[in-house]
């Protein structure tokens, strides 16, 4: 059976509510694995969850960026693995050069803890192949440092190498600015490197996998461990 | 050559195309709200100052550089660094 490891920072505050999810949810074997204690590739995917590794100081994300136990994330990404980085996981994988780019303090300058409408922009990735391209998930952020930054004149390969994920939509689904809680530049909430298997979002899926956690029932967060949990069980295939 | 202690600072800005909204909100609701019509634009960043045991200047900043870029001191996607010997 496959086995997830869920990989636990100082500082790491969301790191149960990933369990639940992925042990009573999704059903998949997971380890709560210490971040020193993760010496050697033993598991099928790798979960960097939310929270405030070192107390996010320099940077969100910045310290853990240099566990050691990055390298053994580094090994499995390299061997196609999927790997995942919610909120400040996502931080630690920009951080760690293993995702493109920079995660800056959101624009407003306020901690913004709202629902917010993702439009998936691929399905190519193991964390969406269960979705449609241009389908809308409701997922919620919190977090005050969320403003994904690249050069500009970068976005448009980021673009046509299919590692735009996720944007903020409205309900129309359109990138507006008053969809963008955070400043993202091109409203970009998640993306992925250039084979795919390694995601980061800003968004916590983990917190909208339970119907009675939403306001209005769904578990859109859901997809997201699903699509995951569908390509352990066929490794190496995914959409496209 | 002089072997010794040095003081240098390392200064983390947001690079020039990023914006920066603190460094926007200090110079709108702060110094412009204050009549300081003169200053045209602030920036903030962080500052680090290390205490580094060296041969020379040179030598102490060669280091603080060379732990800068190793051990991601900055975002080179996002920020830049100017390292200056105080001391």
């Amino acid at each position: 059976m496959v086995k997830v490891a869920l990989i636990q920072y100082p500082g790491s505050n969301c790191d149960l509510d990933a369990l639940e999810i992925l042990r009573d949810v999704v059903k998949a074997r997971t380890d709560l694995v210490w971040h020193k204690d993760l010496a050697h590739d033993d598991y099928d995917a790798y979960v960097l969850p939310g929270g405030f590794s070192y107390g996010d100081y320099l940077r969100a994300g910045a310290i853990a960026a240099t566990s050691s136990s990055l390298r053994v994330v580094r090994d499995a990404a390299e061997g196609g693995k999927p790997v995942l980085g919610i909120c400040n996981g996502f931080q630690i994988l920009v951080e760690a050069g293993l995702l493109p780019g920079a995660v800056l303090r959101n624009s407003a300058l306020r901690f913004a803890c709202t629902w917010t409408r993702l439009r998936v922009e691929t399905t190519r990735t193991p964390f969406t192949n269960k979705a449609e391209k241009g389908q809308v998930l409701e997922i919620p952020i919190a977090h005050n440092e969320g403003r994904y930054y690249l050069d500009k004149e970068l976005i448009p390969e980021l673009e046509r190498n299919r590692q735009i994920v996720f944007r903020y939509v409205n309900e129309m689904k359109e990138a507006t600015e008053v969809a963008n809680p955070n400043g993202s530049i091109d409203n970009i909430a998640g993306v992925c490197n250039q084979k795919g298997n390694v995601m980061g979002l800003m968004p916590h899926p983990e917190r909208a996998s339970l119907a009675v956690l939403s306001p209005d029932n769904q578990t859109d967060g859901r997809l997201i461990f699903d699509s995951m949990m569908g390509t352990m069980h066929r490794p190496g295939v995914y959409n496209e | 050559m002089t072997p010794g202690s040095y003081v240098v600072e390392v200064i983390v800005e947001n690079k020039p195309l990023a914006r920066d909204p603190e460094g926007e909100t200090i110079h709108q609701n702060l110094i412009l709200k204050g009549g300081y019509k003169q200053v045209t634009g602030v920036r903030a960043g962080k500052l680090l100052r290390m205490n580094v045991e060296a041969n020379s200047p040179e030598d102490a900043r060669a280091i603080v550089r060379k732990l800068s870029d190793d051990l991601r001191i900055y975002n080179p996607a996002a920020h830049t660094i100017q390292i200056r010997i105080i001391g």
